[in-house]
């Protein structure tokens, strides 16, 4: 099956961590808990996962996928 | 308690999770060409995304809750069924049973019993899973449409509706392989919308040193050891000495082994996700990558209930909502949820809360579904049809699953001790189980005769043991007790283990007995890939080693062990 289940999950939580990251800088006073802007910092944790599972599809698409 | 508001950005983000994972089923529905593609995947997943899967549909929502309650009432000592009661199991499967699941080809496990033994275990087994399924699925519908009820002020037959079509709709269009996928999505989702509660609530209650201090009282004003809710071993040589009620023993034999292993090398609800798996080599890593994040999640699961019940003991009882004077354990991770995440994160929770609660149902679908199709359908009601008219009637199975689902948890709503009853009655099914897959696949003599009226004899005795024991302080009737009480127990649970102990026994004993009085049905030839002693064991010297399962298998029960010891 020629579908790379990391290219969904990488652009779900790409744009979850952009939307928190945005978020969170934008209403930095409610996104604070325990004095830690939660949202934005979340946000850049979930746009780092997303654009690591991107990288990893985006690699295998450059490698011919391997016959079986 | 009052409902709170999502936020515009809470929707937002719940939206775009229905949208991917409805795209993913659109995507997968050209991929579905046969029977095998909707019900197998094609056997084409990589271990990875099977792994994730398997642990996945383990990890419905009522585990989640269910799991951050249990760590409020009873402490660390709920890390056993993970530590105890999953991990063993799991590398069990793994290298001992998953070569006669995969290698026989059989398409479920009543097929495998049918292959093995004879018809009539198949039908006994494939009915009542039938059955369970529906209503698990449903009790999922019914839970989640509760809690947004509670919660955010849902209208209770809004949220049936929109779990129903969309679970309906992706696996409809990408049968199995699309509720993997999807479960797969959730499995992150789940990692990402809890680790900021464990974080935020740790940080709360002042790092781990601060909730082992603020967990004595907790204990003692229990009148139990002041260490009671962080040692997970040490107050375990009497039942009376911890929460959960339960002596060693009963926990060993009967969590770690009996229910521990009947459930996860026999239900079709996780196997079916390893049997889909690209090779013989996938399918066995499939519960060992499973493994290494169900042997850390008590950390995401149990540690916010033992912080909730931490901080609302030192906080003056108001951090948890009472229920009758005792915190209502179960409102734990949404009381948790509402308290520490601002809106943005807090659509990610609830989406995570909703996926997981979806995607249980899911599980359940599409484990019913290929049952029915194939062990019910083409077994008995129109076999010889062609592989299309299957695909066909999988399709409409599914929506026939979803309807049954609907309609058992309406059920639930109506009537609160059917389910419980249900529930009982399956308890008394599964609980014999593993005896007879044990014998099926390790004892060459053990017959058809032997294996059907054994698990019928095991499912009867866990029916009178449970009739004539009850825990301390329930009434008679569907606690236990209803031949008259001879055997009190310090807890339901303790109560449950030592059933599971006995349903298994006697099924042993009775499949032993019975095989030894009755002639083979099955001659050596038929029995291979299906008996130990008959199968070639799988080659997997030439794999590195992080692919050859007992390596794995080893590391993983070592890492189990360590996990046991620091947290003694």
């Amino acid at each position: 099956m020629n579908f790379d289940l990391r290219l969904p999950i990488g652009i779900m939580f790409s744009l979850f961590g952009a939307m928190l990251a945005i978020f969170g800088l934008a209403s930095s006073r409610d996104s604070t808990v325990l004095n830690i802007n939660i949202n934005l910092w979340w946000g850049l944790v979930l746009l780092a996962f997303g654009a690591l599972m991107l990288v990893f599809a985006w690699r295998r698409r450059k490698t011919p996928p391997q016959q079986k | 308690m009052q409902p709170i508001h999502l936020a515009w950005v809470d929707y937002t983000i719940l939206f775009i999770y229905f949208v991917f994972v409805i795209a993913v089923g659109w995507v997968l529905k050209r991929y579905m060409k046969g029977s095998a593609d909707f019900f197998l995947s094609g056997r084409s997943m990589p271990a990875w995304v099977t792994g994730l899967a398997f642990i996945s549909a383990n990890l419905g929502a009522q585990e989640v809750i269910g799991m951050a309650a249990s760590g409020a009432k009873y402490g660390i000592m709920t890390s056993h069924f993970y530590w105890v009661g999953a991990i063993p199991a799991m590398v069990f499967l793994a290298i001992f049973m998953m070569p006669f699941y995969y290698g026989s080809k059989a398409r479920s496990v009543p097929e495998y019993l049918k292959l093995r033994f004879d018809e009539k275990t198949r039908g006994f087994n494939a009915i009542s899973f039938a059955v369970m399924t529906v209503f698990s699925s449903g009790i999922s519908m019914y839970a989640l449409a509760r809690l947004f009820e509670i919660l955010l002020g849902w209208n209770f037959h809004l949220s049936i509706a929109i779990s129903a079509i969309v679970v309906l709709v992706y696996i409809f269009l990408g049968g199995l392989t699309s509720a993997i996928y999807n479960e797969v999505l959730q499995f992150f989702m789940i990692v990402f919308g809890f680790a900021p509660l464990v974080f935020l609530a740790l940080k709360d209650v002042g790092g781990w040193g601060a909730l082992k201090e603020k967990l004595i009282p907790v204990a003692t004003s229990q009148g139990f050891a002041p260490g009671t809710w962080t040692d997970s071993w040490q107050h375990m040589s009497s039942a009376t000495d911890n929460p959960m009620g339960v002596g060693w023993f009963g926990m060993v034999a009967g969590l770690g082994f009996v229910l521990s292993f009947g459930y996860w090398c026999t239900d079709f609800l996780v196997v079916q996700r390893a049997m889909a798996a690209n090779s013989m080599s996938a399918a066995r890593r499939t519960p060992l990558i499973a493994a290494v994040p169900k042997m850390l999640f008590p950390a995401l699961v149990i540690l916010p209930g033992m912080i909730a019940i931490a901080l609302h003991v030192s906080g003056g009882n108001h951090f948890l909502p009472l229920k009758n004077g005792v915190p209502d354990y179960n409102m734990t991770i949404p009381v948790m949820l509402v308290k520490y995440f601002p809106s943005g994160l807090l659509g990610i929770g609830f989406t995570a809360l909703m996926a997981s609660f979806m995607s249980g149902m899911a599980g359940n679908v599409t484990a019913f579904n290929t049952v029915w199709t194939y062990d019910i359908y083409q077994s008995y009601l129109a076999p010889g049809k062609s592989d299309h008219h299957y695909l066909w009637m999988g399709r409409w199975a599914t929506v026939g699953g979803i309807i049954l689902s609907i309609g058992a948890a309406y059920l639930a709503s109506a009537f609160n001790n059917i389910m419980d009853m249900l529930q009982l009655v399956f308890g008394f099914v599964n609980a014999p189980l593993f005896a007879t897959f044990l014998l099926g696949m390790f004892w060459r003599r053990a017959t058809g005769h032997g294996a059907f009226f054994g698990l019928l004899g095991g499912t009867i005795s866990a029916a009178i043991f449970h009739g004539l024991a009850l825990s301390e302080g329930a009434t008679a009737g569907i606690k236990g007790g209803w031949l008259g009480q001879h055997f009190t127990f310090h807890s339901e649970m303790g109560q449950n283990f030592w059933m599971a102990i006995v349903a298994w026994t006697s099924c042993f004993g009775l499949t032993i007995l019975i095989s030894l009085a009755t002639k083979r049905n099955k001659p050596d030839e038929e029995l291979k890939g299906l008996v130990y002693s008959l199968t070639p064991k799988p080659e997997t010297a030439h794999e590195p080693w992080y692919k050859r399962p007992v390596t794995v298998g080893i590391l993983v029960l070592a890492a189990a062990v360590v996990l046991n010891v620091i947290f003694w």
